[in-house]
This record gives structure tokens, C-alpha cells and sequence, in this order.
């Protein structure tokens, strides 16, 4: 008799932890991928909606602002524990002309999205970049800065194009980044050297293993900044995306106010003096027109 | 000796930050601990009880606890309870709750299974003396348990302050996220310095997991 209890228990438990858990699996995905569940949420908790609207905001006096705290030159946090960059730059002064405090949220690639969902914080300014997929579950303000790849190589042979490549040579690339599928997908005659970090490719390039890197063009632009003997002798590669400011789906009075201030920062050229001001130490002056985005206008 | 970057250290208040930051996770773990050690305590001896019911509920809450990784569970109190009961938890408090459930769960396994090793006849002899139930576990059971729970508790408090290195997966500014803002703050001028404040991370990690070990030597060898 005690047996068949034992066995039972163990019958129920396991049934009952594989419900639990496949509910709790479900939860966390929907987290994701559903944008339904922020509505679902937002009947039961009784307040309108998941995010902050325009006069909301205002009213509280502080805007949450999720930014990157350790992507420089982009966002990160001086020695003296203060919010420095280029998205920060554009952050304060967002907070400035609306008017409040700027309360910035620490955020990482991998929850920006639940960030907005949650609203938690009214915006994302973390190098995020516009995608498709993305564009479905938050809104993308105008854009105010662009990004591609880039080809670095050395002075003594700087490879200007793609196309007349010498099969003996490789292209180093880091796995898992935009650049190798890009390669992949569009110069798959090119051989590629593939490694798993920045540290093990930028020894590659060094030893001369490869006749050449592909990475983020602001990547490559930096290291040929810092290291003597080397060009980019392809600034810009492939598809032009581009950064912009999210907001949480249909928060549409704080989108159209972020539009509309990108578009009057467009004319006293903002976005340049934030460039002078953030960037130019790491990229230096030559890219200013290729990477900044003015008033949300790109070519 | 190698270029470890350590000067990066000297600049502001970079050390200081880094202390701050080790004292959040600090505080974090160690109220967790506080909670989670005594309620442990108590679940562990309920789980010894020949009640079924009670039995599969724990059974069920432990499992869900130890299959889940620490970081869905993170996420789950963070961003789920905000998506469907509209609580604001901040992200220090979710992971409070986080690492209470988790220690609870764990401490109380820990908690039965000492329990259980303990042989039948000191129950038999205890009864035989004529102690009374409580008796038994207060002067018998219980003290050889807790010799026997030392060691693997230790072990679960320093895996919980270890495992606050997941934290800065909700927005907690903790050790380990401002070593990682230091090095990326300094990534021009000193591209060394992620060995030295990894180190110094380390380090940090140390001085405040040995103390414990020492303790739990201490308490080993006095009640042996």
C-alpha cells in the first residue's frame, strides 16, 4: 500500500512540475515574442496602458531612459560613475527640452525589447539598431545614426574591393556576426577565417594570417585609428542600417515627440556637435558624414 | 610582471564603485541567505512528515525551483509580474525573491536529506529513554543534522553570492557590471586592463566568500 502511495506521489509530481514548468516556459517566451501580452497585462492591472504617455512624463518630472552602461563610445559610465556617450549626449538633452530629471536604466542587448514591453523604462537609446524583426514588437523613432560593415587591412596591401579577390587570401571574420553572414551570403568564393573573439581576430590581422578583417565599420574604423599600418580601405559594406530611439508598441504621443525633436535638433546640426563632442576621439573626424544621421534624413 | 591595467583602478572613484557595486551583491545575497536558511529549516522538517499532500506540493515547488535556471527565474519576476499583474518590482527586490524561493527550495532539500541519513534506532533509542517527539528532534536529531548540513549549506551561500553575477541581467548595477563598465570606459587607453579588474573581481569574490568557509571550519571542527 505505502508503495502505490509512493508511486503516485512521484506520478503527480511529475506531471504537476512538467505543467508548472511548461507554463513558466510559455510565460518567458511570450515575454519575447508576444506583444498580446502586454495588453493582457495591462487589462488586469487596471491602468491604461503598459507605457508612460507624453504628459505622463511630464507630469512625473522624470523620464526613464534604458542606455547601454558599458558600450563606449556609445554609453558607458566614467570613472566618476556619471553616464558619458554619444546616446547619452542625445538622452540629457531629450530630458532637457522636455523638461525633467533623465533617470538612466542599465540595460543589455538582450533585454532591450522587454525593457519597452514592461515599461519599464519610457525609452531605449542603446546603439539599437532598426530591424524588422524588432519593428514588430516596439516602435523605431527616426533615425540619428547609421551603421555597416567595414574592411580593414594593412598599409602594405589595402584591399579596396571585394570583387577581384586573390583565392589565396582569407578574410578574417568573427563568428556569429553580422559580417560573416553577410559574407556568407554575398562573397561566398571568398574563404573566411573564422574566430570567436575580437582579441583572437585583431592577432590575426597582426600575425598576417588574413589579408584582410570584416567587421562593424565603427569597429574597424577605431582599430585603424589606433593601430599605425592599417586602412580602411572599405568604409562601408553592404545593407546601410541604422540606429534610432525605441519606444514602447503604440506609446505614439512620446514617438511623435521624439520625431518632431529629431527634426528640430536636424537644424541647428545637433547631431554633429554630439558626434565632436562623443565620437571623434574614437573615429575621428574623416567618417562624421557616413556615421551621423541629421534630423532623421538618411541618403 | 605583466601590464594588468591595475592604474585604471586609481582613476575617480573606480575603486569605490567597484566596493559599491560587490556591497549590493552583497546585501542582495545575504538577505536572501537571513530568509532563506530558517525557512528551510522549517520546510525541510516538514518534508520528513509522512503527509502526501504536503509532500507532492514541495515536491512540485522544489522542481519547478531547481529545473528553472536562475536567470529565467530572474526574468520572470522581473518583467512577468510586470506584464500580468502590473507590479512595478524593482530589480533588486525581484532578485530577492528570486534567491529566496531558490535558497528555500535547496536548503530544504538539504534539510530532508540530513534528516533522513540519520539512522532509525536514535529515533528508537530516544523513544526507548522516553523522550517525547519534540524532545528527540530538539536534543537527538536536530544536532546531529546541523553537523551534517554545515559543509552543503556553505556550499549554497556561496553559490547564491556567486550567482548575483547573474543580476545585471535586470538592470542591478552590481560587481561584476561595473568591472565591466570600467574595462569598456578605458577600452582606448588601457586595452589591458579587463585581466586586472577581473582579477580584482576575483579577489573581491574571495575575501568575501572566505570568511564563510572559515566560519563553517570553525563550527566543523568545534561541535566534531
Amino acid at each position: 500500500m505505502k508503495k502505490w502511495n509512493r508511486i503516485l506521489a512521484a506520478v503527480l509530481t511529475l506531471s504537476l512540475t512538467a505543467g508548472l514548468t511548461a507554463c513558466g516556459g510559455s510565460t518567458s517566451d511570450a515575454t519575447a515574442n508576444n506583444a498580446s501580452a502586454a495588453d493582457e497585462g495591462t487589462v488586469s492591472n487596471g491602468s491604461s496602458e503598459v507605457y508612460r504617455t507624453l504628459d505622463e512624463i511630464k507630469e512625473s518630472g522624470t523620464i526613464n531612459i534604458g542606455v547601454f552602461s558599458d558600450k563606449n563610445p556609445f554609453g558607458y559610465v566614467d570613472e566618476n560613475g556619471e553616464y558619458q556617450g554619444y546616446d547619452i549626449y542625445f538622452a540629457n538633452r531629450l530630458g532637457e527640452d522636455l523638461g525633467v530629471d533623465v533617470n538612466f536604466v542599465s540595460t543589455e542587448a538582450a533585454n532591450r525589447i522587454e525593457y519597452l514591453q514592461t515599461g519599464k523604462v519610457d525609452i531605449i537609446l542603446a546603439n539599437f539598431t532598426v530591424t524588422d524583426e524588432r519593428a514588430e514588437e516596439v516602435d523605431f523613432a527616426l533615425p540619428y545614426m547609421n551603421v555597416a560593415l567595414g574592411v580593414v587591412s594593412p598599409d602594405s596591401k589595402v584591399i579596396e574591393n571585394l570583387d577581384d579577390w586573390d583565392s589565396n587570401d582569407q578574410m578574417i571574420v568573427i563568428s556569429g556576426t553580422t559580417a560573416e553572414t553577410y559574407m556568407i551570403d554575398n562573397y561566398p568564393d571568398i574563404p573566411l577565417q573564422k574566430y570567436d573573439s575580437y582579441a583572437t581576430a585583431k592577432n590575426a590581422l597582426e600575425n598576417g594570417s588574413g589579408a584582410a578583417w570584416v567587421n562593424d565599420n565603427t569597429e574597424v574604423i577605431a582599430y585603424a585609428l589606433q593601430n599605425t599600418g592599417y586602412t580602411v580601405g572599405i568604409p562601408s559594406l553592404g545593407s546601410n542600417d541604422t540606429i534610432a530611439p525605441a519606444v514602447s508598441k503604440g506609446n505614439t504621443t512620446l514617438l511623435d515627440w521624439i520625431n518632431d525633436e529629431i527634426k528640430t535638433l536636424g537644424e541647428e546640426q545637433f547631431f554633429h556637435a554630439d558626434y565632436e563632442a562623443t565620437l571623434v576621439d574614437t573615429y575621428g573626424s574623416d567618417y562624421e558624414e557616413s556615421l551621423v544621421v541629421e534630423g532623421g534624413v538618411t541618403e | 610582471m605583466p601590464d594588468l591595467g591595475l592604474e585604471v583602478l586609481l582613476k575617480g572613484s573606480n575603486m569605490l564603485r567597484l566596493l559599491q557595486g560587490l556591497w549590493v551583491a552583497l546585501r542582495i545575497s545575504l538577505i536572501a541567505v537571513v530568509i532563506s536558511i530558517p525557512s528551510g529549516l522549517l520546510f525541510g522538517v516538514l518534508m520528513t512528515r509522512k503527509n502526501v499532500v504536503l509532500k507532492a506540493i514541495f515536491r512540485v515547488y522544489l522542481e519547478f525551483i531547481r529545473i528553472m535556471p536562475q536567470l529565467v527565474l530572474l526574468f520572470l519576476f522581473y518583467f512577468s509580474t510586470t506584464r500580468t499583474f502590473g507590479w512595478n518590482l524593482s530589480g533588486e527586490t525581484a532578485s530577492i525573491i528570486v534567491f529566496v524561493l531558490w535558497g528555500t527550495a535547496e536548503m530544504s532539500d538539504l534539510v530532508r536529506g540530513a534528516l533522513i541519513s540519520i539512522p532509525k534506532h536514535q529515533y528508537e533509542s530516544s523513544a526507548a529513554l522516553g523522550l517525547t517527539k519534540m524532545q528527540t528532534y530538539l536534543y537527538v536529531i536536530i544536532p546531529q543534522a546541523v553537523r551534517r548540513l554545515i559543509p552543503l549549506s556553505i556550499n549554497l551561500i556561496t553559490r547564491m553570492i556567486k550567482t548575483t553575477s547573474l543580476i545585471l541581467m535586470i538592470g542591478v548595477v552590481e560587481v561584476l557590471k561595473v568591472a565591466q563598465q570600467i574595462i569598456e570606459a578605458n577600452r582606448m587607453s588601457s586595452p589591458n586592463a579587463a585581466f586586472g579588474i577581473y582579477l580584482t573581481v576575483f579577489l573581491l569574490y574571495f575575501i568575501a566568500c572566505w570568511p564563510i568557509s572559515m566560519l563553517a571550519k570553525y563550527l566543523e571542527r568545534k561541535w566534531r
